[in-house]
């Protein structure tokens, strides 16, 4: 396998363990970051140009610039890094981590049993990705539009700025 | 007049409709109006219709009137179809002439009630259903009227339900004619499955191709039959109700439980003379039952000191004499009694109400006397229907009916000489109570206050019912004594002929005794209870006698045999099951459903983290599976 | 390049458990948030990888989904933390725990 993957792979790897360990949100952030380029660079490498562009654009560009806008608004700083420092105790992490580490070393069974044959990589260009999105695909386009749309406007409606509305059964609750 | 034929079951049902939903807000005139009209129009139809039954008879010797069609299932469609032939013709001329009267009666018995319009609804939903029963045309239909009528007894048994003594009465009344309805339905089951149909012209003419004389089969659904018709009828052994069911007002127990309801097994039977026909067995047993019935209700009546109880023993004993004529094969004698004592024993409990009205709601007969020149209309009338019941020769209508009956009871086919002998025994025993009735009740002295009089609404029913009491018998006489047959005539179009054994020519004999049966019950009456009535104390010296007296004053004891033997074990097995056993599956597996919610709920922390943590250990789990298989 | 599947796929799962792991042990719905991407994104890893296998272009259209999917959960998840914010001035996930059974 080429070198230029398994430096991309270790850099993609650190950079997302980085993401899960960070105090301060703006920090995991920008190793999200680091995380979805190097992705994309292995998406290249896969022979898959057009994906590695979408991840550059949209996750990188528009989803992480939503994060970034959300962090500002709630204004979150030192503070919230202090917080975290405080929850995040390994007498916290240490349980779901191993489990974590057993998910894995099971999925790296599985996938190492399968006796895979090495391939030579093609490229699939935007137009065949195109094709098949606009043909046997355009039922899944509709509908990945509408769910965009959902989303739309379900952000738009929840993101009001409303009062403190507790649930009927609370508000009874608490009357009592 | 065919097309008015709807109009007589109709007229009372909707009378019930305006009365139950409207009644409330009528006023007492109206009610009566509603209530009385309604079955008195439908009385006004039917000698309409009957005139021309009579006079243009029709081809098929009924007149038959589809609605619409109840139900379909598959080949089973029974029909809302009224079926008029002479049998049935008797029967609604009887339930709506008597009803009439009986509602017009009420108009002023009720007068004071406060539930006037329940009464007369009740009462109305009575007459629809009594006619529904007799005017079916398929066995569907006649079990509806059947239960219609079941319902309406209970509802007026327990018309004063404030008293829980009547809504007991009611409650047993319900509950042990259910018993010989539960048998009916088995019995229109069973006919469903030999037929495929309800239709009763269908049955009656298919039942003798499909049975052979004496098939078990045909004793089997005959034996069904008449026991519905043994728990309507108030027969042995199902007969402990009717003298409970005085407990309703008296117009209920005129029109109910003496001149229509409990003939209903007289009519089915007749309805289905063919089946019984088939099977001598049974009809054997229907003459039996009769017999016994007869004997022992009029050993119990001569020990009431209730005068409804008198009456209500007295009329389980008539209706066991049409069932004794129905059992040897003497159809149209039955039939002719039927009528008979429905215009006598509606007399009598008429005019019995208004005697206990007079009174002061006294039943007791020995509290009262000395009537006969203060209540001067309701002693003539009483008479002539102690008259009829005690059957009196020659002036009143039931010396006909009964005597008739007697003479089939020894000279037709299915008759023989025991049953003739217990008829006779009968009619000697009913001319005693019927004696002792009358003089404890108008002779003697005064022994309570006379409240109010009745007035016209209540004597002018008693007068009708008095003509007809005298009167009726004459359409039908002995063969040796006119041999006027108008009556049999008419139902030999539905009913078959009365066979006589040979050599049978010496009726006078048997009328002969009859007359001295009937006029000695009346004499030794006269003795014991008018003349030496201190003869009556001496009995009761008598051990023997006082506990012979007990045991016929409970109705031979039947009532007592039934608490032990089915109400007490059931009681006691209702007991032991309390908790009901069998529920305590269904509790362990509620109560085992409800620790595994309980200790579920654990799991509903709230917690995204440990929801998300079950996710991961499933998955582990899932993939753990796919490495080691 | 001469390419193995197995590798790439081995690197999707690695990332997958990487980002399950920071959803159990982050108490923050932000950064569960951001786990919660890490996540899809092994998950079109794994498409665009299997798509290159046979060079055909279902991986990537299935990648191009899940980016849109992705998209539509973020607008909505950052909305509801936006509001959750307001509501509870907090954004600790183990204070949610209203819907306890």
């Amino acid at each position: 396998m080429d070198i230029v993957f398994y430096i991309t792979a270790f850099v993609t790897v650190i950079s997302t363990i980085m993401v899960i360990t960070r105090h301060n949100p703006v920090h995991a952030l920008l190793y999200l970051i680091i995380s979805l380029l190097s992705i994309s660079v292995i998406f290249f490498l896969l022979g898959a140009p057009f994906a590695a562009l979408l991840e550059i654009i949209i996750y990188a560009g528009a989803i992480m610039v939503l994060f970034i806008f959300v962090i500002m608004l709630l204004n979150l700083g030192k503070e919230t890094a202090r917080q975290e420092k405080e929850w995040l105790k390994p007498k916290v992490w240490i349980g779901p981590a191993i489990l974590s580490a057993i998910l894995f070393v099971e999925l790296f069974y599985l996938i190492t049993i399968a006796d895979v044959a090495p391939y030579n990589l093609q490229t699939v260009d935007p137009k065949t990705v195109a094709i098949s999105l606009f043909r046997p695909y355009l039922i899944g386009v509709e509908l990945a539009a509408m769910l965009l749309m959902a989303g739309v406007v379900g952000a738009a409606h929840i993101g009001q700025h409303k009062k403190m509305i507790l649930h009927r059964f609370l508000k009874e609750e608490g009357r009592l | 007049m065919n097309n008015l034929l709807w109009l007589i079951p109709v007229l009372p049902f909707a009378g019930f409709l305006i009365l139950a939903l409207a009644g409330k807000h009528l006023s007492r005139v109206w009610v009566a109006l509603i209530g009385a009209g309604s079955v008195s129009l439908s009385a006004i139809i039917v000698p309409i219709i009957g005139i021309g039954f009579l006079s243009h008879p029709p081809a098929t010797g009924n007149y038959s009137q589809t609605l619409w069609t109840w139900m379909q299932v598959g080949d089973f469609n029974p029909k809302i179809t009224l079926f008029l032939d002479a049998l049935s013709l008797v029967f609604v001329f009887v339930i709506t002439f008597i009803g009439a009267l009986i509602h017009i009666y009420s108009a002023g018995f009720m007068a004071s009630d406060k539930d006037y319009s329940r009464f007369f609804a009740c009462m109305n939903l009575f007459v629809f259903s009594m006619l529904l029963l007799v005017l079916a045309d398929n066995l569907l239909l006649l079990y509806l009227g059947w239960e219609g009528v079941g319902l309406c007894s209970y509802l007026l048994i327990g018309f004063w339900y404030e008293n829980p003594v009547n809504g007991y009465a009611a409650r047993k009344a319900f509950i042990i004619t259910r018993i010989g309805d539960t048998a009916m339905a088995i019995g229109l089951f069973v006919i469903f499955y030999q037929f495929g149909t309800l239709a009763i012209p269908d049955i009656l003419t298919k039942a003798p191709v499909l049975w052979h004389q004496g098939a078990s089969i045909a004793t089997i659904t005959a034996l069904l039959l008449l026991a519905g018709g043994v728990g309507k009828s108030a027969q042995l052994p199902l007969q402990t109700w009717l003298p409970d069911a005085m407990a309703g007002p008296s117009p209920v127990s005129a029109l109910i439980h003496a001149a229509t309801m409990v003939t209903a097994g007289v009519y089915l039977i007749s309805r289905m003379h063919i089946i019984f026909q088939l099977s001598p067995i049974a009809q054997m047993i229907v003459a039996v039952i009769g017999a016994a019935t007869l004997f022992i209700a009029g050993f119990s009546a001569l020990t009431q000191y209730d005068i409804k109880r008198v009456l209500a023993y007295s009329t389980i004993s008539q209706i066991g004499y049409m069932f004794l004529a129905l059992g040897v094969g003497a159809w149209a004698a039955a039939i002719f009694h039927f009528m008979i004592h429905a215009f006598f024993k509606a007399l009598l409990f008429l005019a019995a109400g208004a005697v206990i009205e007079a009174l002061h709601h006294e039943h007791n007969i020995f509290k009262m006397g000395g009537l006969k020149n203060k209540l001067p209309v309701i002693f003539w009338t009483f008479l002539i229907g102690s008259a009829s019941l005690a059957a009196l020769p020659l002036i009143s209508a039931g010396f006909y009916s009964k005597d008739q009956i007697l003479w089939y009871a020894w000279a037709a086919e299915g008759g023989n000489p025991l049953l003739w002998f217990i008829g006779l025994l009968g009619a000697f025993i009913t001319a005693v109570y019927t004696t002792r009735m009358m003089i404890l009740v108008f002779w003697g002295e005064a022994k309570t206050e006379i409240g109010h009089r009745p007035g016209k609404l209540m004597t002018v029913p008693l007068i009708v019912l008095a003509f007809f009491s005298l009167f009726a018998g004459f359409i039908e006489l002995p063969h040796n004594f006119g041999h006027f047959r108008l009556f049999s005539d008419l139902l030999q179009q539905v009913l078959p002929e009365t066979i006589l054994k040979a050599g049978m020519n010496t009726e006078l004999q048997f009328q002969i005794l009859a007359l001295l049966s009937t006029l000695g019950g009346i004499y030794l009456a006269y003795v014991f209870y008018y003349k030496q009535p201190q003869r009556i104390e001496k009995l009761k010296q008598s051990r023997f006698v006082m506990n012979l007296y007990l045991f016929w004053f409970s109705g031979w004891g039947f009532d007592k045999l039934y608490n032990t033997l089915i109400v007490k074990p059931i009681v006691f097995m209702a007991n032991v099951n309390k908790n009901d056993v069998v529920d305590k599956l269904y509790q362990g597996v509620t109560f085992i459903t409800i620790r595994l919610y309980q200790s579920l709920s654990f799991t509903q922390s709230g917690s995204l983290r440990w929801y998300i943590m079950g996710l991961v250990i499933g998955a582990i789990i899932i993939l753990s599976m796919q490495i080691m298989l | 390049m001469k390419s193995s599947i197995e590798i790439v796929m081995l690197l999707a799962g690695l990332l997958f458990v990487l980002g399950i792991a920071g959803v159990i042990i982050r108490k923050n719905i932000i950064f569960m948030l951001l786990s919660v991407e890490v996540m899809l994104n092994a998950s079109g890893l794994a498409f665009v990888a299997a798509g290159s296998r046979w060079a055909q272009p279902d991986g990537q259209v299935m990648f191009i989904f899940i980016l849109a999917m992705a998209a539509a959960e973020v607008s909505i998840g950052l909305a509801l933390i936006l509001q959750i914010y307001h509501q509870h001035k907090s954004l600790d996930i183990d204070k949610l725990k209203e819907m306890k059974g």
